[in-house]
């Protein structure tokens, strides 16, 4: 869509983080230390400027929902600032917070749970009504209610007042549950995959309501999705995340046709097309998204990175990737030969950038230093030994010392800014 | 040309309910090649799971059903339920939406192989079954060295993986994958359509992939099937059907799919009907935007619009149209009919 | 009303319309689970609210229906015989103290059902609050109160009730009330598991969170949003909890706790004092109120199960019909395609 006009700031968001204590021991909940943590947000940063659109997208577990979440004061970050209209909400008791969700709104991925099933529409619309005392008496609120149901589509608005939701279908649950939204007047809505649970001949729908009330009401949407072929035709400004951080962020036409993160570029290329003649060709990230509690060392896309380099952040992990998706590919007799050579995984030793890999029982470590070395000539385009700087055997195993990684900020690119290496400034 | 592995004719699947019959499947027929991808398409409610898991006899209770389902020469609607389980594995495998409920926490990834591989293949040793999965695992990009990890030390994404493994561990002729990347990212999803892309090239299992993307479809299908309220009412080479669409609902559905290239956004009026009273004749005519007076009132005929391709409207049979029925619904008229 | 399928009303209107479903009274709830049931399920249901309503109506009207008070032992100024048989003047015999067993076991109806409503209204008044405070807010208090109730809760239900009728009864007083009481302290436990276990998988509910993202505070979350949909499960175990406390009603009144015989009739009491005369062949002061206790425990039983087969949904069986397809009803088959045929 259009570019976004530069119009007032409406949240300006500082280095927030989002972290969930998991699998804490009972000492680590008492002492609040030890035990692992989730970076759900990683230090994330944007502005987000009146009448825009910005999405949210990245893969499941990223931290889309909890970013949207945090905005709101849904979920306690655990620092940072965020300021709705340079005010701070960060650290407010939620006694404080709960006159400012007036203004903040949001929508929920599953029409089918997020409205109270004990609720007729009349009596749901009317609460936030109620809550803000936004209303003096039941005539008025009623009328205001009517007059957002119509807003939304829901008309006519008599018969809809008094149905429950398990009167509505899908698309119907949703238009309700954005009116319950939009009836405070809020500057901000946030829609977390507002159409994701829908039917694609419905999605439209409700997209196009979305963009009808922006510009009725004029909302300012942060809109959460792992679906960019919408966020492309809806939003204007897209962020792209990745394991709690913001791995790019640009306006929908650097995302689109330039994008600069190689995770941007190959989240563009998965998108199925449905018109076969369009359908791009597929090189996909290899691998799997990293487990949260321990993400990579340096920029954490290096391991399924295609360009990856020397300094993206090599490390132990790495190394028993390689050579599990080696002999993946080589088939039952290789592995059977390179296996018994390789100690047990669960051995591989590393500090910050120096891994220590263990022989296989009665195995010469020589013979092990020698396979890696025979490995690396073979496949010389794995950009792992980019980073590799030295391998030597000692006793029992291998070392093997890395380059040590850099953790890419988000640097400017002359498009979007993305944060890879890649652009680095020299 | 080879038999059809599978085919369905004049299949109808009914489920009891208070409010009547719900007619979930009502008159399909669709044949399946060895070694092809049929894609099965519609909108959400429009009969597409209970197709699939009628195929492989997965009905609940008070569902009735007619028609056929032959197999190997035999009406699978007719065999008894014993030795219809025994056929699930070797013969019909089904892969279904959510890998987490569907694998025993308790049991190593092995220990599941192994179990199927006993149970269906008694004669069959150790080292062979290990051989076997080892390599249906390695298929499906699931490294080797973690055959003996638990079911929680993978990713929702590596499980659907090893789910399908394990559906294709036995080799069976027909697989139902029922939204099998639906809940799963595009990544991943786009990983796993690569895998049954490269499945179709390499055994001669012959897939029916439901799904609601019409992406998946085009990527990944041979065929496409569409289905609405209960029919099949479009079916063809996926190629031509989603560059080409015959059928007004098919188009409306390619139409109203939001991808990279949408500048502008189109959607269906309506919602697909209620199964237990469906309109009459022509299922969708009162969503259709070009629906006639006849398709109110006459079943619209099945016609070959292109080799290989059927599409069950009366735009393909204008010739046959009575006289006076041509003429654009008049949809108020319509629906006081419907009330009365 | 609109009846087009057009786009005209809400682009996605399913096409069914027609008036808009009506939720009905208290009254059409109270009988929704009677229409939707079938065979036995209703054949419990309806057996045991008939019983219920006749033990109810004689409670109610026990002083219209017995010939006597409960503690009453002459009419027209003639003593009533002690332990004597079933007579004109005494239907059902009189007891061991010379009362009118007829009366004493009509009476005895409407002790238990006193008691009943009593302690049905303060254990769901401590228990549903108490379960759904726990299980919303969580955190300590609900480490605490799940401590607390589990205690009780393993305690063998009898003897909580007798050390609690025991402790009352010396600190405060005696009678209904007290007994109540007593029994109150044994359900209460049983709320709270229930509304507490439903509370936790509600509070995590996309509704409950949209309420809070609304500013709604937790006092009204709960009362609003968690109470409606959280105590759906009580009707089912209150009736079952009331068929229960019968029985520890009865056998408080057994071992002489709670009401004394001067205050009301009870069945328990008047069982216990009917153990020496069976042994004497004198049947007829042991089975009316033995009947008393098992026709109201039974009914108010199948009342309970019968709720439970109906409301729950694991358990409800579907009774319904596998539909008969004729092809006279359907349209015509599609014909298939393949590249065989086509070719
Ligand atoms: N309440 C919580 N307690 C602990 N961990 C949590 C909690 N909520 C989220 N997480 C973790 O934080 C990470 C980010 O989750 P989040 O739900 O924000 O992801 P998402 O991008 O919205 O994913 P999806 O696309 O699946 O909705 C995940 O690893 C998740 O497990
Ligand atoms: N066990 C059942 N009893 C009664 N009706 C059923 C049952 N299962 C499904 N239905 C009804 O049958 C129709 C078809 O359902 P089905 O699940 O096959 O649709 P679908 O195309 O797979 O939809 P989706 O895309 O949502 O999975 C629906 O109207 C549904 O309500
Ligand atoms: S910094 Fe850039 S090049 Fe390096 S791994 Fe990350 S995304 Fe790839
Ligand atoms: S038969 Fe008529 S109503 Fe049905 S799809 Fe064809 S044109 Fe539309
Ligand atoms: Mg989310
Ligand atoms: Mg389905």
């Amino acid at each position: 869509m259009s570019a976004p006009v530069a119009t007032q700031t409406l949240i300006e968001v500082r280095d927030l983080n989002v972290h969930f204590a998991i699998n804490a021991s009972f000492k680590a909940r008492v002492t609040g230390r030890g035990g692992a943590t989730v970076k759900a947000v990683d230090g994330v940063s944007f502005d987000l400027h009146e009448g825009e659109v910005l999405g949210l997208v990245g893969e499941s577990g990223s931290g889309k929902t909890t970013l949207g979440r945090a905005l709101l004061g849904l979920v306690r970050p655990t620092s940072g600032s965020v300021k709705l209209r340079g005010e701070e909400l960060v650290g407010l008791p939620e006694r404080d917070l709960r006159p400012k969700r007036r203004h903040l709104q949001m929508v929920f991925q599953d029409p089918h749970a997020s409205l109270n099933p004990g609720m007729t529409l009349q009596t749901a619309l009317a609460h936030p009504l109620q809550i803000h005392k936004l209303t003096s008496g039941d005539a008025e609120t009623q009328a205001k209610v009517r007059e957002t149901l119509e807003l939304v589509g829901l008309f006519p608005t008599q018969r809809f007042s008094d149905s429950f939701p398990s009167d509505l279908s899908g698309g119907q649950k949703q238009r309700a549950a954005i009116a319950r939204a939009i009836i405070t007047g809020p500057d901000l809505v946030v829609a977390d995959e507002p159409v994701s649970m829908l039917d694609m001949s419905v999605r439209a729908k409700i997209l196009d309501l979305m963009i009808d009330l922006k510009e009725r009401i004029g909302l300012t949407y942060v809109y959460v999705t792992h679906d960019l072929a919408s966020a492309k035709f809806f939003c204007d400004r897209v962020a792209i995340m990745y394991l709690g951080r913001i791995v790019e962020i640009g306006t929908v036409d650097e995302i689109f046709n330039e994008p600069k993160h190689p995770y941007t570029q190959a989240l563009i290329r998965a998108i199925p097309e449905p018109d076969p003649d369009k359908a791009l060709p597929r090189d996909l990230p290899r691998g799997e998204i990293p487990d949260a509690a321990r993400p990579p060392l340096g920029c954490s896309f290096h391991p399924r990175c295609p360009k990856a380099f020397n300094i993206c952040g090599w490390e132990a992990r790495d190394l028993q990737t390689m050579l599990e998706s080696r002999w993946m590919d080589l088939g039952e007799d290789r592995y059977g030969e390179e296996r018994p050579l390789v100690g047990d995984f669960s051995k591989l030793k590393s500090t910050e950038h120096d891994a220590f890999l263990p022989a296989g029982s009665g195995k010469d470590p020589g013979e092990l230093l020698a396979l890696l070395e025979k490995i690396r000539a073979e496949e010389p385009d794995e950009p792992m030994w980019t980073g590799v700087k030295e391998m030597h055997a000692e006793a029992h195993g291998v070392r093997v010392t890395f380059e040590p990684g850099i953790d890419p900020p988000l640097y400017e690119t002359g498009g979007a800014k993305a944060a890879c290496l890649l652009y680095k400034p020299d | 040309m080879a038999d059809p592995v599978l085919s369905l004719r004049d299949l109808r699947i009914w489920y009891g309910a208070e409010r009547g019959a719900v007619r979930a499947v009502d008159g399909v027929s669709l044949d399946l090649m060895p070694g092809e991808t049929v894609g099965l398409v519609g909108e959400s409610g429009c009969g597409k799971s209970t197709l699939g898991r009628g195929v492989l006899g997965l009905l609940p209770e008070g569902a009735g059903h007619a028609g056929e389902v032959s197999f190997k020469g035999r009406n699978l609607l007719d065999i008894k339920q014993r030795e219809l389980r025994s056929m699930r594995g070797p013969e019909l495998g089904m892969i279904f939406q959510e890998p987490m409920t569907r694998l025993n926490p308790l049991m190593r990834i092995s220990d599941h192989f192994e179990e199927v591989l006993q149970i269906h293949e008694p004669k069959i040793g150790k080292k062979e079954a290990r051989n076997r999965s080892m390599e249906a695992l390695r298929g499906m990009g699931i490294p080797p060295t973690r055959y003996k990890q638990y079911p929680h030390e993978f990713s929702g994404g590596m499980r659907q993986r090893i789910m399908i493994a394990l559906a294709l561990v036995l080799r069976p002729a027909v697989v139902v994958a029922d939204e099998p990347t639906t809940a799963l990212d595009v990544l991943v999803e786009a990983q796993i359509l690569r895998i049954l892309a490269d499945l179709r090239r390499n055994f001669d299992t012959a897939l029916l992939l439901i799904t609601h993307n019409l992406g998946i479809v085009a990527e990944a299908c041979d065929r496409v099937a569409v289905m609405y309220a209960g029919r099949v009412v479009e079916q063809g080479p996926a190629y031509d059907v989603t560059t080409k669409p015959s059928h007004p609902y098919s188009r409306e559905l390619l139409r109203s799919t939001i991808s990279l290239s949408t500048t502008e956004l189109h959607s269906i009026p309506g919602a697909p009907p209620d199964l237990v009273s469906p309109p009459p004749a022509c299922r969708f005519h009162p969503r259709c935007p070009n629906a006639m007076a006849v398709c109110a009132q006459q079943w619209p005929p099945t016609e070959a619009t292109s080799p290989g391709r059927r599409s069950e409207c009366w735009l393909h049979a204008t010739d046959r149209i009575p006289v006076g029925l041509e003429q654009p619904l008049q949809r108020e008229a319509l629906a006081a009919s419907e009330e009365a | 009303m609109t009846a087009t399928t057009s786009v005209t009303g809400a682009p996605d209107t399913p096409p069914t319309t027609g008036p808009p479903k009506r939720r009905g009274g208290i009254l059409s709830k109270i009988a929704a689970p009677y229409k939707q049931s079938h065979g036995v399920q209703r054949f419990m249901l309806v057996t045991g609210t008939a019983v219920s309503l006749i033990i109810v109506l004689l409670a109610i009207f026990a002083p219209l229906i017995a010939p006597f008070s409960f503690d009453t032992y002459q009419a027209d100024g003639a003593r009533f015989p002690t332990q004597g048989e079933p007579s004109d003047v005494n239907p059902w015999g009189t007891t061991v103290q010379g009362f009118d067993v007829m009366s004493r076991t009509i009476y005895g109806a409407r002790t238990a059902l006193e008691v009943l409503i009593l302690a049905v209204v303060f254990s769901l008044a401590i228990g549903v609050p108490l379960g759904l405070i726990s299980g919303y807010v969580g955190g300590w208090l609900d480490r605490i109160m799940v401590l607390i109730m589990d205690a009780l809760f393993a305690f063998p239900y009898l003897l909580l009730a007798i050390v609690a009728a025991f402790l009352l009864t010396n600190t405060i007083d005696s009678g209904i009330v007290v007994t109540a009481i007593a029994i109150t302290v044994v359900y209460v436990p049983q709320y709270f598991r229930v509304v507490r276990a439903s509370t936790l998988s509600a509070r995590e509910a996309t509704y409950i969170e949209a309420a809070r993202a609304m500013g709604a505070k937790p006092s009204t979350i709960i009362r609003k949003y968690l109470f409606g949909n959280v105590v759906q499960s009580v009707p089912v175990i209150a009736t079952l909890n009331a068929a229960d406390a019968i029985l520890t009603l009865a056998g408080l009144g057994f071992l002489g706790l709670g009401i004394q015989p001067s205050e009301a009739a009870e069945w328990g009491y008047d069982l216990q004092r009917a153990i020496a005369d069976a042994g004497a062949g004198i049947w007829w002061t042991a089975l009316y109120p033995g009947l008393g206790i098992v026709l109201a425990v039974t009914a108010l039983t199948l009342v309970g199960e019968g709720l439970n087969d109906v409301l729950n949904p694991t358990l409800r069986r579907r009774r319904i019909k596998r539909p008969v397809i004729s092809s006279s009803a359907v349209g015509p088959a599609s014909a298939p395609t393949t590249e065989r045929e086509a070719g």
